[in-house]
């Protein structure tokens, strides 16, 4: 299917614009946080703060505070956690001015292979979540903070996290959709 | 006059997230079946986004450090961590379907299971939490090169890499496009 074609399939794909266009639009937007506020990109941390505020009220303050992990990552309303909010509400605007919000609970070419059970795709969406966010800490950022701002840099660090993820990202997809037909992302 | 810190730095925070999410929502990278579709080599617009925020990224980078408007953010390369991390990372991002940011995009732009993935992350963090002290003893702390970077290690001038960048990227590109993925 060419790009054009995916332009003119509708649903979701509409309101689309050029993804190389897009990858330009974030690097200058790397240019501007690098210079205005010497934050590079990133997600990851502020969702482990985000943690522990959550596990708060379940464990007690002292449980969260004694944490070696939280007690340098405390949760807190600060910079990441903000550019995180931002990154909802920009998605969201971008999807109500585009006309392309729609509630999904299973995408298409999950429903093809293992068909129409919320709660599956819900426990695996859940495990998978986690599974990243594990694996993201570990290496102490993800796509964001790793993939990009680490690798524009041309950090050791970011092209190891994006050569040995696409790898493994590439092998489990092919075990998880092995045998599934080629549906194309703009079919709906 | 930069960088801002304090209170007027929250304010751009959720500007430039906003910015962010937008972009992300843009460029569909916002949808399941397009980042799925990436690691099955069905649909490149995963790298398509991701080549030119690094190359544009990085080329900028490095002319405002030369003119030193801006400073390098180099982290740790922790080897055996972020190899794992990384490892585990690429099972949950194609489970998901998203990565955190794009997961967190795709909330706002209706995406339910998006919703209950980012529960998921909640807890991967909560794990990671309490697995920490055990972690940072016996993984992180295993080849641990300090913040190296590319052009540091293999000797070259970081401008090459980027020249190599785009001349891998334009021959990638121009083979993707003519096979309308």
């Amino acid at each position: 299917m060419s790009q054009q074609q995916l332009h003119q399939s509708g649903g979701r794909l509409s309101g689309r614009w050029s993804p190389y266009i897009v990858g330009v639009g974030i690097g200058i937007l790397s240019w501007v946080v690098f210079v205005v506020v010497a934050a590079p990109l990133g997600i990851t941390t502020a969702i482990g703060q985000i943690a522990g505020g959550v596990v708060t009220p379940i464990l007690g303050a002292d449980t969260v505070a004694a944490n070696a992990y939280w007690r340098t990552n405390a949760m807190k309303l600060d910079y990441g956690t903000l550019f995180l909010i931002g990154t909802f509400f920009g998605a969201l605007a971008s999807a109500l001015i585009s006309k392309t919000f729609k509630f999904e609970s299973i995408p298409s070419v999950w429903q093809e292979r293992f068909g129409s059970s919320k709660t599956r795709r819900f426990v695996v969406a859940f495990m998978g979540g986690a599974l990243a966010m594990y694996g993201a800490r570990m290496a102490g950022g993800c796509t964001s903070g790793n993939g990009i701002s680490q690798s524009l840099q041309l950090a050791v660090v970011g092209w190891t996290f994006l050569a040995v993820m696409f790898v493994s990202g590439a092998i489990t997809a092919a075990i998880v959709y092995r045998g599934s037909p080629s549906i194309q992302s703009g079919e709906k | 006059m930069f960088p801002i810190k304090g209170e007027s730095a929250l304010l751009l925070a959720i500007v430039f997230g906003f910015v962010f999410g937008w972009l992300l929502q843009r460029g569909k990278v916002t949808n399941y079946n397009v980042i799925v579709n990436q690691f099955r080599f069905k649909d490149f617009t995963v790298l398509k986004v991701m080549f030119p925020a690094i190359i544009v990224g990085g080329i900028g980078v490095l002319v405002l450090t030369n003119m030193e408007l801006a400073k390098w953010h180099v982290r740790d390369a922790n080897m055996l961590a972020t190899i794992i991390g990384a490892a585990i990372f690429g099972i949950g991002m194609v489970l998901y379907g998203y990565c955190p940011g794009t997961g967190v995009a795709a909330i706002g732009t209706g995406s339910i299971h998006a919703l209950v993935g980012a529960a998921g992350m909640i807890f991967g963090a909560i794990l990671y939490a309490f697995s920490f002290e055990w972690v940072r003893a016996n993984i992180l702390s295993v080849g641990k090169l300090g913040k190296v970077t590319l052009p540091q290690i293999m000797h070259v001038p970081a401008w090459t890499l980027y020249g190599a960048l785009i001349v891998i990227a334009i021959a990638l590109f121009a083979w993707v496009e003519k096979r309308g993925r």
